[in-house]
């Protein structure tokens, strides 16, 4: 199993806001909703590859700056009608500490 | 706990809508139960037209399937038709002795053509065209008899003579009026109808009275009318019109009026009991047409669902024929009678003729033949109501269509092939829309943007999109935009959001969203920017802005590229540039090894391709002010030479537009706004099509607003002539203030003047009081407004925006 890679304290990430993570499997982008989640998902929107941290997080949705597509944050899903999925990374938050598996 | 039964009677377009309606909001509430008196599930009944002629078979037209039902926990009874409601004990019973109780009824019986009493009328071969067991049975006769009669010339009529006419029979259309259609068309278009109908090979007797109907071995064989003449008639197909089914609901003793009389929620006199569809009589009227049925079906399901808000209040209908090769529109009151005046254009031997009648300087009617491509925004300008007194002399000629790109100048959806592009931008052809309209069961232009993307970017092809739309569909589906509301987090207009943060000191997206009872938690990406520009436009230092409600170029202060990189453009007032400033771009150029160097359409310079993350330090470096090439805010004043140097210059246009951007360009807007000063009338600035453009003459300088030089060219029109540059900023910036304080997000100052009139603009501009007040609160504003490249390159301001974190 992968192991849990502390990534930075959830201050750093503004609240419906997002961060950018340089990994080794590429950027993936974390987004902190409203209600103080985490979701990490791989940074390629599935229409062209727009890099969804750059999106506006409402909700559990991210719109993709490009061209607009809104994906789930927890299931990395684009919204009917539009069909795609983006890879997602589970997420924990540990003592205001973000965690997240790659 | 049990959840609440729901049984729906009738399971058409109207109800299903409805339950659709209800899952997508409340999908746990119910447990429900339909009923269908047809063996069909739910099925687009508006394309039996082109089943039957042939276009297209049932497979095509099913909306929803078995399966949508089971999927959806949904019992469904086909083939069952309900007899008898019981609104004591709660139950309906069907014919066949099934019955289910209910919490809550839905009736959806649609309604039932009206068959003539005519001796013979029970013959075989006598059908209506109402649902598919009549398509069935007419292409049944068209592969075994020749001559078809239609009674009625009417929308159903035609559709159904056409069909039979593809289908190779021979076709008569009976009618009792001196014109078709002439409850949707006055009598010249009525004529060029029944024309273009006829060189197809169609036939037509009018102001015909039918007696009886003849038959032979017990099948019908010929038509009779009161004139003692008669045709032959192998097949009758009676279509002179439809009556709200409410037999059902009247055996119950609920109030019925020539249709199920509904209140505004759509709620019958027995408040468990609710009724959508044709079935339905609201305030008096009852509809044929789809487009209001799925208006009460959103209005009846938010009822349902217990949410408890939203009306509905009627509807504007507009109509087309779906007959392929002809251009038809017509809608609201096309006769105009005695006070209204009527605007004629007729040209008979082109086939063309537009009618257009107004009243008190509103567009109250229309009729167009041969050339219907302004239908929609002749239904648009009806619907709301607009005064057109100020347009009115182009007001015949349609929307200007001059310079609307992206689609080889196209303006009518008719003439075009299928494999035509419609949509420049997404590669969408006209092909693939219809293709789409009819497979996925579109119906509003929502939707179709949302399935196929067409008009859903830049939105120059909309007009077309709907011609489509309307002639696949048979009408105009937009809903009634009277109120509409700013997003789908809200019943709220723009303009009651915007009162509301001013009346009442909203000062948070929060409270505002808390105050006018949003129905999201956070809201959507329409309405967050929205609110966050109208919270600082309204309380300018007092508001706290939100970047996380700023769409990412406004949030980075640069324009995102397709591969994720940004564009830097650096302000250069007034397009005058230095040695200095130029060397400081080429010298950060090299070192951030910026792939392009560009000279923009806004006489400035832009980097492309810079890394996210290098321009912080590439706005330090530059030392120059952010150009908010990527913002809703002023972007560029663009100016000539003028009379510095040029020899026809009549004025200083340089030095009065860099004046007017030192004194602009922090400022924040609906949408973007531009500006530019030519020197002379030779205009070298292009400031005909700016937000605000300025032409010098001799005598001092005119002053034209509202231009647009993008998606479509709209020429600027003139506000007013002054002497001095001081004046021209002042009205400038009362003209930008009243922009700012009262247009739509989103709207570009030529959106907002033609909805609000020029007049109107005038009226708060030329008086002194209000532009000096309107100008103050401008430059209150702006007070202390910070450079936010300067801010973020050299305070640290929103850092994490700009740093990647790693693992
Ligand atoms: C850079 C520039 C093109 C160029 O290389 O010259 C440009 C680039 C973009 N324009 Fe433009 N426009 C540029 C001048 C224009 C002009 C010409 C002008 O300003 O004189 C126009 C027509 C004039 C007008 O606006 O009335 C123009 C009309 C548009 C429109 C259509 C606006 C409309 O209301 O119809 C859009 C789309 C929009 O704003 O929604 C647009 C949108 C865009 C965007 C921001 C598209 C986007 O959302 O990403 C482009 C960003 C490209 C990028 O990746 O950086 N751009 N754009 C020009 C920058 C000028 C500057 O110095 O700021
Ligand atoms: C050929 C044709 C072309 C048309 N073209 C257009 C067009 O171009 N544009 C447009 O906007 N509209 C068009 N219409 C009209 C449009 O189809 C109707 O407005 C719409 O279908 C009405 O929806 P509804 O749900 O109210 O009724 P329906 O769709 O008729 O559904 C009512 C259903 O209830 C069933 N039912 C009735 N009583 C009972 C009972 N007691 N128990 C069980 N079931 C019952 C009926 O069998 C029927 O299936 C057209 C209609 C026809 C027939
Ligand atoms: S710069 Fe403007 S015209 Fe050119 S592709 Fe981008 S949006 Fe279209
Ligand atoms: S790349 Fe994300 S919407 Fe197109």
């Amino acid at each position: 199993m992968t192991e849990w890679i502390k990534i930075c304290a959830l201050e750093e990430i503004p609240s419906m806001g997002t961060r950018v993570l340089e990994s080794g499997k590429g950027r993936v982008g974390l987004f902190r909703t409203d209600a103080d989640e985490v979701f990490a998902l791989a940074d390629r929107c599935p229409h062209k590859g727009g890099h969804l941290s750059q999106g506006m997080v409402c909700g559990q949705r991210v719109s993709c700056p490009m061209h607009g597509w809104s994906i789930g944050l927890r299931d990395g899903t684009a919204a009917a009608p539009d069909v795609g999925k983006t890879d997602t990374y589970p997420v924990k938050i540990e003592g205001g500490m973000v965690f997240v598996q790659i | 706990m049990e959840k609440m039964k729901l049984v729906m009677v009738g399971n058409g377009m109207a109800g299903v809508r409805t339950l659709e309606e209800i899952l997508k909001v409340s999908p746990n509430l119910y447990e429900i139960t339909v009923f269908g008196a047809e063996p069909h599930a739910n099925y687009n009944r508006i394309l039996l037209s082109p089943v039957l002629s042939g276009e297209q078979t049932l497979k095509d037209i099913m909306l929803n399937d078995v399966d949508w039902y089971a999927d959806n926990g949904i019992t469904l009874h086909l083939n069952k038709k309900i007899s008898r409601i019981d609104r004591v004990k709660r139950v309906v019973y069907a014919e066949d002795g099934t019955e289910a109780p209910y919490d809550r009824l839905l009736l959806a019986t649609g309604s039932n053509p009206v068959i003539l009493p005519l001796p013979g009328h029970d013959l075989d071969g006598v059908v209506s065209f109402r649902d598919i067991r009549d398509v069935d049975a007419m292409v049944d006769a068209s592969g075994k008899y020749r001559h078809a009669v239609v009674i009625g010339g009417g929308l159903l009529g035609l559709e159904a003579a056409n069909g039979l006419k593809l289908r190779g029979m021979d076709v008569t259309v009976i009618h009792n009026a001196d014109w078709l259609m002439n409850r949707q068309l006055d009598e010249t278009a009525g004529r060029m109808l029944q024309k273009s109908m006829e060189s197809r090979g169609l036939k037509f007797l009018l102001g015909k009275v039918s007696k009886s109907i003849g038959g032979k071995d017990g099948r019908v064989a010929a038509l009779c009318f009161e004139s003692g003449e008669e045709i032959p008639a192998d097949l009758v197909v009676m279509a002179v019109g439809i009556r709200p089914n409410d037999a059902l609901a009247a055996s119950a003793g609920i109030h019925c009026n020539k249709g199920i009389v509904v209140n505004d929620t759509m709620q019958t006199y027995d408040p468990r009991i609710y009724a959508v569809g044709e079935c339905v009589s609201h305030r008096g009227v009852a509809y044929g047409l789809v487009a209001p049925l799925f208006e009460m079906a959103k209005v009846c399901a938010n009822h349902l669902s217990m949410m408890g808000i939203g009306r509905y209040t009627g509807s504007v209908a507009s109509t087309k024929l779906k007959v392929t090769g002809i251009d038809l529109f017509s809608a609201g009151d096309f006769e105009g009678d005695g006070d209204a005046d009527v605007i004629v254009m007729y040209d008979a031997a082109g086939g063309i003729y537009k009618k257009l009648v107004i009243r008190d300087d509103k567009l109250v009617g229309t009729v167009l033949y041969g050339d219907a491509a302004d239908g929609s925004w002749y239904f648009q300008l009806l619907r709301e109501g607009r005064n057109v007194a100020e347009i009115r002399g182009q007001l015949m000629y349609g929307r200007a269509h001059l310079g609307n790109a992206g689609h080889q100048g196209q303006t009518q959806a008719a003439a075009m092939p299928d494999t035509m592009e419609v949509c420049g931008c997404n590669g969408i052809t006209k092909g693939m829309i219809v293709k789409s309209i009819k497979e996925q069961g579109l119906f509003t232009l929502d939707e179709v943007r949302k399935h196929t993307k067409a008009s859903g970017s830049c939105g120059s092809c909309t007009g077309l999109v709907e011609q489509i739309l309307a002639s696949t569909l048979g009408g105009d589906y937009s809903p009634a935009p009277q109120t509409k509301p700013l997003c789908g987090c809200t019943e709220h207009t723009h303009e009651e959001v915007r009162a509301a943060i001013r009346d009442h000191k909203l000062l948070s997206i929060p409270a505002a969203m808390r105050f006018l009872e949003w129905r999201t938690p956070d809201g959507c990406p329409s309405c967050r920017p929205a609110l966050n520009y109208y919270l600082l436009s309204t309380w300018p230092h007092e508001v706290q802005d939100d970047p996380q409600s700023r769409f990412i170029n406004e949030r980075a202060h640069a324009n995102i590229q397709k591969d994720g990189t940004y564009s830097v453009v650096p302000r250069m007032f007034g397009g005058i540039t230095t040695p200095d400033e130029l060397r400081r771009i080429a010298d950060v150029a090299d070192k951030y090894q910026v792939p392009m160097v560009k000279v923009t359409g806004g006489q400035r310079i832009d980097l492309l391709g810079v890394k996210k993350a290098d321009l912080p330090a590439i706005w330090g470096d530059l030392g120059m002010p952010s150009g908010h090439a990527y913002g809703k805010a002023l972007r560029t004043v663009k100016t000539c030479v003028g009379s510095e140097f040029c020899r026809f210059g009549t004025q200083d246009s340089t030095g009065l537009g860099i004046a007017l951007e030192k004194a602009l360009w922090n400022v924040w807007t609906p949408h973007k706004f531009k500006l530019a000063v030519s020197g002379c009338p030779r205009n070298c600035a292009e400031a005909a099509i700016k937000d605000v453009g300025i032409i010098g003459v001799d005598s001092g300088w005119e002053i034209f607003v509202g231009g647009n030089g993008g998606i479509k060219t709209e020429v600027a029109v003139f506000l007013v002539k002054v002497k001095t540059a001081e004046e021209v900023l002042e009205y400038t910036g009362a003209f930008l203030q009243l922009y700012r304080e009262e247009a739509r997000y989103l709207d570009r100052t030529v959106h907002w003047v033609q909805r609000v009139g020029l007049e109107y603009v005038k009226s708060k501009v030329m008086d002194e009081a209000c532009r000096k007040a309107l100008n103050e609160r401008l430059l209150f504003a702006l007070k202390g407004e910070k450079d936010p490249w300067a801010e973020r390159a050299s305070e640290g301001v929103e850092k994490h925006e700009f740093e990647a974190l790693a693992v």
